[in-house]
């Protein structure tokens, strides 16, 4: 069987491993579109910052891939798919014919179509060369400005600030990350990260890149002016969909899949950021890797099928650990807060009629797994309401 | 300098103490009463000596004055008042607390000088009774029997005394006795399973106000049984009405068969006897009983009154009661009342009798008193109707308090407050309750401008023209006064004379041993006294306020055992405040209406309403409800349960039913309960419900409940504990009502503030109490803050034996070891080898904890 995958991210290089040690005899395609080898790209913040470098991110090198009998083809733009022929053909023309086809394209990280987005010192922030720019840029020092309060932003931010650039985080909501984070956690990563002298302008939003031969600061939409010789866009992400779309297949905000991440085509398989589950995607590694495997099982003919678990986001962000699952607008739920501003800890759980729906740890997430089993479950917490913020060790329920 | 033998300040078992110059104190090996013993109560008395709060200056019209304008305004007082409404117009209100010397001096100034018989003491709630027993009976206030007699009777009946809490080396040397002969046996005859009942080998859990019907049952079964008696009037005392005793028939025969065949027995009778409506009565059908068996004055057998006061007996050998003169002489007997004018040089000794306690408020209340000096009591809070006591109080134009506290709700309301010696400081003699006579010394300087009240009053007597009269240099002086005056009854016999005394001289005073009375000649001791006594008919009235629809149940009001009286000197000791922290309400559960244990209750009267923390309670027979009466409006202003108490008094001692009100139970609806622990004290009126409690050094704990929304009580209670540089932790459930914060500052605990809907939500109070003595906390107690426990280890114990700091827990693993008596839970642990005050409570953990088998 000739299987291709095509996105050497982190769900494509598993999928394609998993189908490599369990169909001995297949031939297994990994095509990516960067010239690296597979790398960890929840680490390009590491090297941004200095805590890794290249060669540590690669997850998968060439030996290993080549021990396992994949065939990696970096550099590998798809053009099209000839789902007729059972055929992807890449950029350069050449045809690589398949049986089952997996689509791990991932995502395209998005440029605001402000004035002076071309400009030369405005990069996204995705991948390896992004890195290799902002890292060239932070070398003459100088300002920065992060559009984009989200994780990839804040972790931008900081690595900038760490190799000395003074960093300005220009975000649209009142408090960083706030689809992982109530304003209250927000507050305290605000706190934080303004401790590392990286300085915010929120709610606000960008009106244009000034600059004339590059860019030399940010406008906002109140009139203010930021300096910025560097500005990074990490405002979000957009499916890459277009090879699918093109190919025939039904496409919602990304390629939707069955349980066992199936296109509507069988021969063809959706994983990751480029896939559409139940009417979502995922955006974090965890449940990308997830449904490698399945898509690896489905493949080789096992019954497999991925269930979302409830949305839980682990991170770390500048040295701390946040953590959230299930709801996050308090929108009607009840609400138990446990504080410690001084110790940078802070929990809040969202309940409703008396069960778990959402939870949000900041500085100290090691009690995760009990609140996740909890939201998952939808048992009653009635009977230990008053212990349930301080975990499970607390919680004594009645036989 | 070496320890100065003095006396305990408490109880009317009157104990010697040893003080050393540090403040360390311990039980005098040598004074007769409690050789070397002491209580809880007693054992930390080290610790009441530098109280807070302490009245230091002279205070006219709420600002510090001199002396010498303090005293020139009581002086004018009572000028004024002699002026506009003539001697009936002056009165004095006094207590237990003082010495003799200090009691004589105002006897000797009321009844003497201003010519009213307007003096009384608190006694008259303590004592009264027993006193117009003791006379009706006796012809005298006398208490034939001595603490020996305790160890020596082969029946100690306790009727209406919760001994072991209220006189716990009293209880101790009765319990000592009793291990070294089993055969002696003790009976408890109380409407309440008390701790006193612990071993008891009978409790009759006789219906309130019942013990008249009782003895009237026992003088008949004992005349059926033989018993014959010379003695005047058994006839008429024979005749007298029953009624009911609520006893199983059983008990009661029990009762009845040991009483007829036990020749030594002591028949020991304190509160519960004598705050009744016919609490006189009760006393004398004791007494009868004994008189018809001829157990009186005898080694181990007579009628035993005990007081509550370390100087009630004292009170009353210098007439300061209003219904007595001085040294037991009486108006009745117009010689005595003439020599004793003769004595004094006066033209103004009061013509007869003055008001009692009650009437004299009553009075105070209608205007009829325009001056009043309280003296070392806090009427405000101990006297029934207490909320009529307090209007009777501002309405006096002249209030004068003596104290040595500044935190008593009626020196609050006084006009002019007088700084009062407190124990330590002051110097003369006390009686305790078998008549021994004991020194109290000064062992440290008087605290700020404070002064003797002998002295105070001799200065406004001198002021109103008396000065010869009142010219004492010193209170060995007052003594020998006091001691001549006591022969001036003779020839008439008197049991009361102490004139072989009234020549010591002031070296032999200031080094007088315990000494009891009679001592008509020098070198003399008193022994047991058998005096001539008569039968005193006693027929059964029920108490004055029976139950009705509207008000079923019957409220009791009691003593807690480590506290004493309104708390002004035992609720500033943390260690005491810990065995009851609380104000509490305990109620039989079937009688409970649905109201939880650890709920708020209200408790509605006729006269007024408390509400208290309810206790389910099974020891408490059905229908009663039990109210210690300490608390204050400083600790608890909603749980002053005297507010509750009816005004009703027996007719011939005037003193207060405090032991039968008819009330009803009602919940007390709140829409939050908490507590805050505090570094200071945050007062009493923080919320609707306060209940504030010292728990260490600068550590106080305010058990809250309120009506407002939790939310704003959260805010509002943070708000005042709020300090700069510090940080909160906080936990917040608002729709649930659950509010918890915490205020630290570099690791170091501040304050606790937890609120929630129901106080079963509330975490044990313990563990954060044991935080606040940490310099900084640790990560695992900080982050475990919040939920009030840490996740693993032992759950926090109360802890029941105050001397040595042992709780419950530690007791009660001891017993699953194998220590199946008190003594050997003693030696495991070191419980109860203090004041012996808990040994009662090991004994109740002992019949719960299962112990192993021997192998």
């Amino acid at each position: 069987m000739r299987v291709l995958v095509i996105g050497a991210g982190p769900a494509g290089a598993r999928c394609a491993v998993r189908l490599a040690e369990r169909l001995p005899g297949a031939l297994v395609t990994l095509a990516g579109a960067e010239a690296a080898l597979p790398y960890d790209r929840v680490a390009l913040s590491r090297l941004l910052a200095g805590a890794a470098t290249i060669e540590g991110l690669i997850t998968h090198p060439l030996a290993m891939l080549r021990s396992l009998g994949i065939r990696y083809r970096p550099a590998t733009p798809i053009a099209a798919i000839d789902r007729a022929a059972g055929e992807a053909v890449t950029a350069r023309g050449e045809r690589l014919p398949y049986d089952r086809l997996v689509l791990a394209s991932g995502s395209t990280a998005i440029r605001l179509p402000l004035p002076g987005a071309d400009l030369p010192g405005v990069v996204l922030y995705r991948d390896m060369e992004d890195v290799r720019l902002m890292l060239r840029a932070a070398q003459r020092g100088g300002h920065a400005v992060v559009i984009g309060g989200g994780l990839l932003g804040l972790e931008a931010a900081v690595g900038l600030a760490h190799r000395g650039m003074t960093v300005t985080i220009v975000h649209a909501v009142g408090w960083p990350m706030e689809r992982q984070l109530d304003p209250a956690a927000g507050a305290l990563l605000t706190r934080r990260l303004g401790m590392r002298g990286i300085r915010f302008a929120m709610p606000a939003s960008t009106v244009a890149v000034e600059g004339e031969a590059a860019a030399r600061a940010v406008r906002l939409s109140d009139g203010a002016l930021i300096p910025a010789e560097l500005v990074v866009m990490a405002v979000g992400i957009r499916p890459n969909v277009a090879l699918a779309r093109e190919a025939g297949l039904p496409i919602g905000r990304a390629v939707t899949v069955d349980d066992a991440m199936r296109s509507a085509d069988p021969a063809i398989y959706a994983i990751g950021e480029c896939a559409e589950h139940g009417g979502r995607c995922i955006g974090l590694v965890a449940p990308a890797l997830e449904q490698a495997e399945v898509a690896a099982r489905a493949i080789t003919g096992e019954a497999a099928a991925w269930a979302p678990r409830a949305d839980a986001a682990a991170l770390k962000v500048s040295g701390t650990a946040v953590w959230s699952a299930g709801e996050i607008a308090d929108d009607g739920a009840e609400c138990i807060t446990l504080r410690d501003e001084a110790e940078e800890r802070y929990r809040r759980l969202l309940l409703r009629d008396g069960r778990l729906v959402g939870a949000v740890l900041y500085g100290d997430t090691a009690d995760a797994g009990f609140y996740l089993d909890l939201i998952t479950s939808r048992r009653s917490v009635a009977g230990f309401r008053a212990a349930l913020a301080f975990g499970p060790a607390f919680v004594r329920e009645a036989a | 300098m070496g320890e100065i033998r003095t006396t305990c300040p408490y109880c009317g078992v009157g104990c010697g103490v040893l003080a050393a110059a540090d403040g360390t104190l311990r039980g005098d090996p040598e004074h007769p009463a409690n050789r070397g013993r002491l209580c809880s109560k007693g054992t930390t008395l080290g610790e009441t000596l530098d109280q807070p709060g302490r009245l230091l200056h002279p205070e006219v019209d709420g600002k510090c004055a001199s002396w010498e304008v303090a005293l020139d305004e009581v002086a004018e007082g009572f000028r004024k008042a002699l002026a506009e409404h003539g001697p009936q117009g002056t009165a004095l209100y006094v207590s237990g607390q003082l010495l003799t010397e200090d009691y004589y001096a105002a006897n000797k100034l009321a009844k003497g000088f201003l010519g009213t018989g307007n003096i009384d003491s608190n006694s008259r709630l303590c004592m009264a009774s027993a006193v117009a027993g003791h006379r009706r009976a006796f012809g005298e206030d006398l208490v034939p029997g001595i603490y020996e007699d305790l160890e020596l009777a082969d029946l100690v009946v306790l009727v209406g005394s919760n001994l072991a809490w209220c006189h716990p080396v009293l209880f101790q040397r009765l319990q000592a006795a009793r291990a070294a002969r089993p055969s002696m046996r003790l009976v408890v005859i109380d409407p309440r399973r008390t701790t006193s009942c612990e071993g008891a080998d009978l409790h009759l859990p006789i219906a309130p106000g019942g013990d008249v019907a009782l003895f009237n049952i026992l003088l008949r079964h004992l005349h059926v049984r033989g018993f014959r008696s010379e003695a005047p009037g058994l006839d008429t005392a024979l005749a007298a009405a029953d009624g009911e005793t609520g006893l199983d028939p059983a008990l009661l025969a029990t009762f009845l068969d040991w009483f007829a065949t036990t020749p030594r027995t002591v028949t020991l009778f304190s509160q519960g006897a004598n705050q009744s409506s016919a609490g006189t009565d009760k006393a004398n059908a004791i007494i009868n009983c004994h008189l018809l068996t001829g157990r009186i004055g005898q080694p181990g057998a007579g009628p035993f009154s005990i007081t509550g006061q370390p100087n009630a007996m004292g009170g009353r050998e210098v007439g300061a009661l209003s219904n007595m003169l001085a040294g037991h002489l009486d108006w009745d007997r117009p010689a005595e009342a003439e020599a004793l004018r003769g004595y004094w040089q006066t033209p103004n000794l009061a013509a007869g009798p003055g008001l009692k306690a009650l009437d004299l408020f009553r009075a105070a209340g209608e205007g009829r008193i325009g001056a009043l000096w309280v003296m070392a009591t806090n009427p405000a809070v101990s006297l029934p109707d207490a909320g009529r006591i307090r209007e009777a109080l501002r309405r006096t134009p002249c209030l004068v308090a003596s104290d040595c506290t500044r935190e008593s709700d009626t020196v609050d309301l006084a006009r002019i407050r007088l700084p009062a010696l407190g124990w330590g400081e002051k110097d003369g003699t006390v009686t305790n309750s078998e008549r021994v006579i004991s020194r109290q010394r000064a062992f440290r300087p008087a605290l700020g401008e404070a002064r003797p009240d002998w002295w105070a009053i001799a200065q406004v007597a001198a002021r109103l023209g008396w000065g010869d009269a009142f010219a004492w240099a010193g209170p060995s002086a007052i003594f020998r006064e006091h001691a001549a005056l006591t022969g001036l009854a003779r020839p008439a016999a008197r049991a009361f004379d102490i004139s072989g005394l009234a020549d010591l001289s002031d070296a032999e005073y200031a080094a007088m041993p315990p000494t009891r009375w009679p001592v008509v000649r020098r070198g003399e001791q008193g022994g047991r006294l058998s005096p001539p006594a008569r039968f005193v008919p006693t027929p059964y009235r029920p108490p004055a306020n029976a139950p009705s629809p509207a008000y079923p149940l019957v409220l009791l009001t009691g003593r807690l055992r480590d506290q004493w009286h309104t708390m002004t000197r035992t609720g500033s000791v943390p260690r005491l405040m810990a065995h009851s922290p609380e104000p509490a309400a305990a109620i039989h559960p079937a009688d409970a209406a649905g109201l939880a244990d650890g709920s708020l209750a209200r408790i509605e009267s006729p006269w007024g309403e408390a509400t208290l923390r309810l206790r389910h309670d099974p020891g408490l027979a059905r229908g009663g409800i039990f109210v210690p009466m300490h608390w204050t409006s400083r600790f608890a202003p909603s749980a002053r349960i005297n507010a509750s108490v009816n005004p009703a008094v027996d007719p011939i001692s005037g003193q207060p039913e405090l032991k039968h009100t008819p009330v009803r139970l009602l919940p007390a609806p709140m829409a939050w309960h908490g507590f805050l622990l505090a570094r200071r004290s945050l007062g009493a009126d923080l919320a609707d419900w306060t209940a504030l409690i010292p728990v260490g050094a600068a550590l106080w704990r305010h058990e809250l409940a309120g009506t407002e929304p939790p939310a704003e009580a959260f805010a509002r209670l943070r708000a005042l504990v709020e300090e700069p540089e510090a940080a909160w932790v906080l936990l917040e459930d608002p729709a649930a009502g659950l509010h918890r914060a915490a205020l630290l500052r570099d690791g170091r605990l501040l304050a606790c503030l937890f609120l929630a809907p129901d106080p079963a939500a509330l975490p044990r109070r313990d563990w954060l109490i044991f935080l606040f003595a940490e310099a900084a906390i640790g990560s695992a107690a900080r982050r475990a803050l919040l939920a009030g426990a840490l996740a693993e280890g032992p759950a926090p114990s109360p802890t029941l034996c105050v001397c040595h700091g042992v709780t419950e827990a530690v007791i009660c693993a001891s017993i699953a070891r194998g220590a199946n008596t008190p003594a050997l839970v003693g030696e495991a642990t070191r419980a109860g080898t203090g004041c012996g005050s808990c040994r009662p409570e090991i004994a109740a953990l002992l019949t719960k904890t299962p112990v192993p088998e021997p192998a």
